[in-house]
């Protein structure tokens, strides 16, 4: 379909009925809608007095499905408790509704205030063209137009008529921080209820009349292919209904019950064609960073000249294994394709990549494909990948080819994956090689400082590689705010085999545990505080310009003076505890981190880790202290067991077994303290991620003197 | 194929599938209480934890015909009238953020709470240990189980 067409689809919808779009401006195909007052694709307000806020971002627990209406709400001056929330399936109204790169509140800040804004500036004409009064006497409070001089009131719903009748200003005044009344608040998040009654509808919960149900065998090691298989015992097995291959490299097993697909599949017998990796191993990947690290890489920043730095030369080596997401809930997706369209029901954080990868996959037109949105058992970025939901579509596909649909010409399939799919069939955080070197002045403080990346490209090894060979998500995730004259930012693009992905907080984990790591070895090389040791680097103001973003360095001090004075870094410990500290800052905010822990048996106990950010203003503090003590028990799993491990080109993990997540026994206290700003919210989904590791190893050195360079601790 | 009958949050239900599979996919599947959730199909993270005569179980792991003419309770019959002290100490604390572990995390709790009222910090680790959540909510379930507690949580 042209954009043209496309453009001409969306009027045809708006016209049918979905609401009025401000995103296309198209007020001469408007309609005066009498049944409700919708001035743009995010919000539609209903004569009952209800007002819908369209949630375009996914949900996995982040709580975009609460923080995003709140920032709409706000400047609708809507009363919170006539808000009801409708989450978006993949659209072509909202932009890229990729949910990741902790970018869904700081991307969205401006287009929901505006939209709500728009509407309240509306509401308030229609109000005073109601009463025949001058806007200048209304105002808007708490879901209500107000005319003080008469003391008259209406409420939204009452002027949904007259409202939707007016033209849409293009230039809407925005309310001030000060005056803030639902942005700032703890608001109790709105999918809790559901959450714990065991209502809420994950992926893996929806259900279709007639559906079936389908367990895949893809082949175990990288980059094989099916050779042939034999079904015998697999149809043996009661209600399973059909096994057909699916793509080069799966073989699908379809029953009438979860249980069935999986019983059908362990008795299938399957000849793989181990293909080019079967010799693959986990030291060969490690080997191979080696040999790339002797390329010259690309520039990400460079101030000064560090090769003519003179002094004390101090150089490290670092390195991180591959990890897995390991959400809670396994992959999984129902299709049903119907001939000339599919509809998909996806646990997504990319509704679009869904809708235009099915499509391609069962050689549709893109609008022949419905994602919709359901509800997530954890992301962390797994579910930026859309593999589950071409799955399901060829399955349903093959299904509805082979007759054995619903009977309504649709067939329905749910593909379910087991937790061991899930570790096998992953695609996992880059093992990565760091190089660093600095230069050291006659009283210890650095002069220079270098940090070589050398990692395989995520985007480039998905066909979609940055400009002048710089991974795209490196200008986020690798900055470098210490104000230092001579300063080198390298990156070194490595190839692997190994299926890559995107996971909280991508490089940053790798350049922070890097970067921040050997700051901490300078410190006791200089024979100083690693806390003052970073604030002398900060103690300038000073703007750093890194691609798009500039970071200043007094946020930077600012979190860490708040850190230190938190965790009290000035008191003694008690004995047996030691601490250690590291900031990073990466998806636009600052964090920094202290941490406290004991020795057991080689092992560390962490006790209690203090986090300082600094995310601009803060939409919900309590979603922002779950998002950071949910990043800090996921960066604590990152640093102490988290490795993914290749043996003849499979992956040898599968299960929490092999693969353990922190539990409770193992958590700290987290504290979390934001600091005071007028600045526009930035990142907090991953940003507290990165400066854990450092910061414990820091406090392992602290207790132990021995330096880690290369994760996992408790390999 | 053989026929089960089970007593499922106090209701007689009679099922008909294969004695081997587990407890889990017979209430997600064939009775449709879907609260009870797949985590790893190993007994390893607790997500498709239930009541069976008031005990804490792993459904993964549990073959239908081990459970047959049992009591078996879900997160949908933990509290026949309203939320239970736990349900609505998990609103209180504001626990959840994906919210995928929390049914399987309020029974294993529920379990707890039932043979012991008012259960120390020491205690709570042990009884939710084997309790997986990824988003790391372990501090607020640790919150709301002494919430509960406090308030009378036994039901």
């Amino acid at each position: 379909m042209s954009p043209l067409n496309r453009r001409e689809f969306v009027v045809v919808g708006v016209a049918a009925g979905a609401g009025l779009v401000i995103g296309f401006y198209l007020p001469h195909k408007r309609q005066a809608a009498k049944e409700f007052f919708s001035p743009n694709a995010y919000l539609r307000i209903t004569p009952d007095n209800k007002v819908t806020i369209v949630v375009a971002r996914s949900e996995m627990g982040q709580g975009v499905r609460t923080a995003l209406p709140m920032i709409l709400a706000e400047e609708l001056e809507a009363d919170w408790k006539q808000i009801e929330i409708e989450q978006a399936g993949a659209s072509t109204l909202y932009g890229d509704q990729t949910t990741g790169g902790s970018a869904s509140v700081r991307t969205t800040w401006d287009p929901m205030r505006k939209a709500g804004a728009a509407a309240r500036e509306m509401l308030i004409s229609a109000a005073a063209l109601t009463w025949g009064v001058p806007r200048s006497g209304c105002v808007a409070q708490s879901g209500y137009i107000v005319h003080g001089a008469s003391n008259r009131r209406l409420s939204y719903g009452e002027l949904v008529g007259k409202a939707a009748t007016l033209p849409i200003p293009a230039d809407v005044p925005l309310k001030q921080s000060k005056d803030y009344k639902i942005v700032g608040q703890r608001l109790a998040r709105v999918d809790t209820p559901a959450k714990v009654k065991g209502d809420a509808v994950f992926g893996i919960d929806f259900r279709l009349p007639g559906v079936k149900y389908a367990a895949l065998s893809r082949c175990p090691t990288i980059g094989g292919k099916v050779a042939s298989f034999d079904d015998r015992d697999s149809r043996k097995v009661p209600r399973v209904r059909y096994v057909g291959k699916i793509g080069d490299a799966a073989v699908a097993v379809v029953a009438d019950s979860v249980w069935g697909a999986m019983e059908g599949r362990r008795v299938l017998n399957v000849n793989w064609d181990d293909g080019p990796n079967k010799d693959l191993n986990t030291a060969a990947v490690m080997e191979s960073l080696k040999q790339a690290a002797t390329k010259k890489g690309a520039s990400l920043y460079s101030a000064g000249d560090v090769s003519k730095a003179q002094g004390r030369h101090v150089k490290a080596e670092y390195q991180l294994p591959f990890m897995a997401h390991a959400p809670m809930e396994p992959g999984n997706c129902t299709a049903n394709f119907q001939g000339t369209t599919c509809e998909l029901w996806a646990p997504t954080q990319v509704p679009q990549d869904c809708r235009d990868s099915v499509a391609q996959a069962i050689g549709l037109d893109p609008d022949g494909v419905k994602v919709n949105v359901t509800l997530m058992g954890g992301g962390f970025g797994r579910r930026l990948e859309h593999d589950y939901a071409v799955e399901a579509a060829l399955v349903s596909k093959a299904l509805h080819d082979a007759k054995l649909g619903d009977g309504n010409n649709g067939a329905p399939v749910k593909v379910v994956w087991t937790r061991e799919d899930d570790m096998r069939f992953s695609t996992y955080r880059p093992a990565s090689l760091h190089q660093l070197s600095a230069v050291l002045d006659v009283a210890g403080w650095p002069v220079a400082f270098s940090h070589r990346i050398i990692s395989p490209s995520i985007s480039a090894q998905k066909g979609q590689p940055g400009p002048n060979g710089i991974d795209p998500d490196l200008p986020d995730e690798a900055a470098f705010v210490y104000a230092l004259p001579n300063v080198s930012l390298e990156y070194v693009q490595a190839e692997t085999p190994v299926p890559l992905g995107w996971m909280r907080s991508v490089y940053a984990l790798q350049a922070g545990f890097a970067g921040e790591s050997f700051i901490d070895e300078l410190a006791t090389a200089a024979g100083k505080d690693p806390l003052e040791y970073r604030l002398h680097m900060l103690a300038k103001d000073q703007d750093i310009q890194y691609f798009t973003t500039t970071w200043h360095t007094g946020r930077m001090r600012g979190v860490l003076q708040l850190v230190a004075e938190k965790a009290g870094w000035k008191n003694p410990l008690p004995a047996g505890r030691f601490r250690g500290v590291a900031c990073f800052a990466c998806f636009s905010s600052y964090v920094a981190e202290v941490v406290e822990i004991s020795m057991e048996t080689n092992a560390p106990r962490v006790h209690r880790v203090v986090v300082a950010v600094d995310c601009g203003q803060v939409v919900n503090p309590s979603i922002l202290e779950q998002q950071i003590q949910g990043g800090i028990v996921f960066a604590l799993t990152n640093a102490l067991r988290a490795k993914i491990t290749i043996e003849k080109g499979r992956v040898v993990e599968g299960n929490f077994d092999d693969y353990a997540p922190l539990r409770m026994d193992e958590t700290p206290a987290v504290e979390v303290y934001a600091v005071t700003s007028l600045e526009a919210p930035t990142g907090i989904g991953e940003p507290s991620v990165p400066p854990l590791a450092p910061a414990l190893c820091s406090a392992i050195y602290a207790a132990t003197k021995k330096r880690i360079r290369a994760l996992p601790i408790l390999s | 194929m053989a026929d089960f009958t089970l007593r499922v949050n106090g209701n007689e239900r009679r099922v008909s599938v294969a004695p081997e599979t587990p407890l889990l996919w017979v209430l997600r599947d064939t009775l449709e209480l879907t609260g009870t959730k797949f985590g790893c199909g190993a007994g390893l993270c607790g997500a498709c934890t239930v009541h069976v005569e008031g005990s804490a179980l792993r459904s993964c792991s549990t073959p239908v015909s081990q459970v047959a003419g049992k009591n078996v309770t879900t997160i949908e019959g933990l509290s026949a009238n309203g939320p239970h002290p736990l349900q609505q100490a998990w609103i209180a604390e504001e626990v959840p953020q994906c919210g995928y572990c929390q049914t399987g995390q309020i029974m294993a709790a529920a379990a707890l709470l039932a043979k012991n009222p008012n259960p120390s910090d020491e205690q709570i680790t042990q009884a939710m240990t084997g309790n997986l959540c990824r988003c790391g909510t372990y501090e607020r379930i640790r919150k709301a189980i002494h919430r509960a507690a406090s308030t009378g949580g036994v039901r």
